[in-house]
């Protein structure tokens, strides 16, 4: 069984195509989805890409959430469908309300682009599974508002249950609280990660191939369960 | 037809870096004093006839979803009858 993954464009996407090349380098089959219709194509999981959807306008991702093909995600999500939201997409899932807490405008106001090392944390989840516990890896990050926020009893509910699946090291890039850079839902099928380790999936674009194992772990996870 | 105006502002508890970078202009540009900035945005709706009833409802509700984000902002709304 080859999974299907289905990667959606929205107006404004702009890492769609390096999502789904990155899914087939995982060895998965990668399916467009459109972000105006709601047929989620028979994929056994979902990737939200980065980019700028529908302008950023009033704020990132809170136009996308209401798009057709997110109401078919976020009831697939809930019934365990895995969804891994990259940086706008991250934004997504928690205008979405599938993840807790909200991204917001880098505490430095400048955009970060560069090479980001992380911890991984957590590697309970669908998404994080072939990492081990503690490894740290090197990825691009690229954002404008990805400081990650919440109250402190949904940061302390989420590092209680083992939920923070990744951490900045070294300088925080965007003043997200206790430099969280990924968290889970309870069940573990959606992750949602500001960096993008879908531009770092092989050598001779990335500056690592530190990101490829975010999609192997959800294929094998896929293959294990079928 | 009626206006309705809708403020929406981050929570107090919510860093405003804007808002922040704005206090350090105004004091650059001579204003001495400044205690706080915040910044936020302003919605003004025009709608046909007067809003009640499941409209005015309805109106809340997407103030609440969709115009502001719960998690990190407050939101005001106000209907100005008549604008025209």
């Amino acid at each position: 069984m080859i999974p299907r993954v289905g990667v959606v464009t929205f107006p404004g996407s702009l890492d769609d195509r390096d999502a789904a090349r990155a899914v087939r380098i995982a060895g998965g089959e990668a399916v467009a989805l459109w972000h105006g219709d709601d047929d989620l194509m028979k994929v056994d999981a979902v990737v939200l890409p980065g980019g700028f959807s529908y302008g950023d306008y009033l704020r990132c991702g809170a136009i996308a959430r209401f798009a057709p093909v997110m109401h078919s995600i976020v009831d697939a999500a809930k019934g365990g469908l895995p969804v891994l939201g990259i940086c706008n997409g991250f934004q997504i899932l928690c205008e979405s309300h599938l993840l807790p807490g909200a991204l917001t405008r880098n505490d430095s106001l400048h955009f970060i682009c560069r090479d980001q090392e992380l911890r991984i944390e957590d590697t309970s989840s669908m998404w994080t599974a072939d990492f081990e516990a503690g490894q740290e890896i090197l990825i691009p990050l690229k954002n404008g508002e990805g400081g990650y926020v919440a109250d402190e009893a949904t940061l302390d509910m989420l590092e209680g249950e083992g939920r923070v699946i990744a951490r900045y090291l070294g300088l925080n890039p965007n003043g997200s609280r206790r430099d969280i850079a990924g968290i889970r839902n309870e069940l573990g099928n959606v992750v949602g990660l500001m960096p993008h380790p879908e531009h770092a999936v092989e050598d001779l674009t990335g500056p690592t191939t530190d990101g490829l194992p975010f999609f192997t772990s959800v294929l094998n996870s896929l293959v294990g369960a079928s | 037809m009626a206006r309705v105006v809708v403020d929406v502002m981050l929570k107090p508890e919510i860093l405003d870096p804007q808002g922040r970078a704005v206090q350090g202009a105004l004091g650059r540009l001579g204003l001495t004093g400044v205690q706080d900035v915040r910044q936020g945005k302003q919605f003004i709706i025009d709608i046909e006839g007067t809003l009640e009833g499941d409209r005015y409802d309805l109106m809340h509700k997407l103030a609440e979803e969709l115009l502001s984000n719960p998690v990190i902002e407050n939101y005001t709304m106000r209907v100005v009858e008549d604008a025209s």
